[in-house]
């Protein structure tokens, strides 16, 4: 066991982990963060996305002990108290969900994305969001969510 | 999956040395393909010695002799939008992007990217024979769905291809990398750093158990001016390469001066061969003198039954990528065909 520290959401916890726990399963089983979704669990689908310290990363491939004292933002960490994330009331006003499984790492992975200020056009926003698989088939509504956002200025 | 221990290293030193005492131990980085290894039960560390700590080995300086060093723990992403690889190397910056998901550059380190195994169905099911997974056991590819495997440089033992987008421009680059290791430091030039199945498909390169690579040497040329990778595959995006292509050209009045030609998908190895990219130096830039080239690299090309389709993709993706080579500003995101 190894003691480390996360900093989630803007609270620090500190837990014993064992080597081989992905930062994934701490949050979810540890922290019993559940809105990180286990999608694929190898690197395929996303799902999984948080952010961490400021990056978009796949928690499923990451050892927790790997990201002692690191700053981690997860789905319930986007939103300012009651007040949606703009992203959050986008993907809602465009109808970017059906089941809702893959919208917790879409919206971590668009806040990076917007972040990394690569994005020019539409079609660079669908390459930069490949990562992230629907497969409800609501991509173009998450497409039209996140260009919104990004042409009303992006993040706050 | 296995139980391991977990070290972080201090340094280079530090690192090599855990990783040598012991056959089981392994380095980890970003952990992109090393995690996912370990998940399906392909690698069986019982110690992992995490380098993520070596600072030395994080940035990306110029030489003096007018190249630049990648350190090997720089992400993949930070090396792409990195100004004097933009700058300078595009190609790179252009086959780094084509490569993976945003999230697995962002985790994704420079030396990681080299040591990635093969997609190879087969070698990730344990339930079947594999001579890379289990030397000596078979090879189920040959007669089996071998759409994404190799059409040069294969063996009788092995039809696996290396994954890899970033190593493809390396290779056309001329990069080097540099290693340390239990006797020293050396430098391995990109070409001979990864090698062919041969009969021992079990080893994709010419590291030792305890080498560290840390830091990856780009020349002074960049060819900045004319250059394209283009990446063919099942899907829009996100998915392996059936083949890729990166073209450097050095142009005088359209007639090329130098010329750099490298394929990615189609064998153990990024593929580059220097009698092709002799085919065009000194000839008119058009799509006769690319398919000239493409004779060349392809002239020993062998298919199987479901990828013989490959031959005839990658002549023409080396065409076609020449002519876009022409105009990279009118290349499109993750390396898609262009005018």
């Amino acid at each position: 066991m190894t003691t480390i520290v996360l900093n989630v959401n803007q609270r620090r916890y500190s837990l014993q982990v064992l080597p081989w726990v992905s930062l994934l399963d701490a949050l979810r089983e540890r922290l019993k963060l559940t809105g990180t979704k286990k999608g694929c669990d190898h690197g395929q689908c996303g799902a999984c996305t948080v952010l961490c310290d400021g990056k978009r990363i796949l928690s499923c491939l990451t050892l927790a002990v790997m990201k002692d004292g690191s700053d981690v933002t997860t789905i319930e960490g986007i939103a300012s108290g009651d007040d949606l994330h703009p992203l959050q009331q986008a993907f809602i006003e465009h109808d970017a969900f059906q089941c809702g499984y893959c919208t917790p790492g879409q919206i971590c992975s668009a806040v990076g994305m917007l972040n990394e200020g690569k994005a020019r056009t539409r079609e660079d926003v669908k390459e930069l969001m490949s990562g992230n698989l629907c497969r409800c088939g609501a991509n173009t509504g998450i497409i039209n969510a996140i260009m919104e956002v990004k042409e009303g200025g992006g993040l706050e | 999956m296995n139980n391991f221990e977990y070290k972080q290293a201090t340094d280079a030193i530090d690192a090599t040395d855990a990783v040598a005492a012991s056959e089981d131990a392994m380095f980890i980085a970003g952990g992109t393909n090393l995690v996912d290894l370990w998940k399906y039960n392909l690698v069986h560390p019982k110690l992992l010695v995490d380098i993520n700590h070596l600072h030395n080995h994080k940035h990306i300086t110029e030489l003096e002799n007018g190249g630049l060093r990648l350190g090997a723990l720089v992400t993949n992403a930070d090396t792409a939008y990195h100004p004097l690889v933009e700058e300078r190397y595009p190609l790179l910056s252009k086959a780094i992007l084509a490569g993976a998901s945003p999230q697995i550059r962002n985790m994704a380190t420079n030396g990681g990217n080299l040591l990635q195994r093969t997609r190879c169905y087969y070698f990730y099911d344990p339930d079947v024979p594999c001579n890379k997974r289990e030397p000596g056991s078979g090879c189920p590819a040959m007669e089996g769905y071998n759409r994404i495997h190799a059409i040069l440089g294969a063996s009788d033992q092995c039809i696996a291809v290396f994954p890899s987008d970033m190593c493809v421009a390396l290779a056309a680059l001329g990069a080097v990398v540099n290693v340390s290791g239990n006797n020293g430091e050396r430098s391995i030039p990109f070409t001979d750093f990864h090698r062919l199945p041969g009969d021992a498909p079990d080893i994709d390169n010419h590291l030792h158990h305890g080498d560290l690579i840390t830091s990856i040497d780009l020349p002074v040329r960049g060819f900045a001016q004319n250059y394209s990778y283009l990446k063919l595959r099942d899907r829009h995006s996100y998915a392996f390469a059936l083949v890729s292509v990166a073209t450097a050209l050095e142009l005088d009045g359209g007639i090329i001066r130098d010329a750099r030609l490298a394929l990615g998908g189609v064998a153990h190895k990024p593929w580059r061969m220097h009698e092709a990219e002799s085919v065009l130096i000194g000839r008119t830039a058009d799509e006769a003198t690319f398919a000239a080239a493409a004779e060349v690299i392809l002239a020993d090309a062998k298919g199987f039954k479901y990828n013989n389709f490959k031959i005839e993709l990658a002549r023409r993706a080396i065409i076609r990528n020449g002519m876009m080579a022409l105009n990279p500003e009118t290349q499109l995101p993750g390396a898609q065909p262009s005018a």
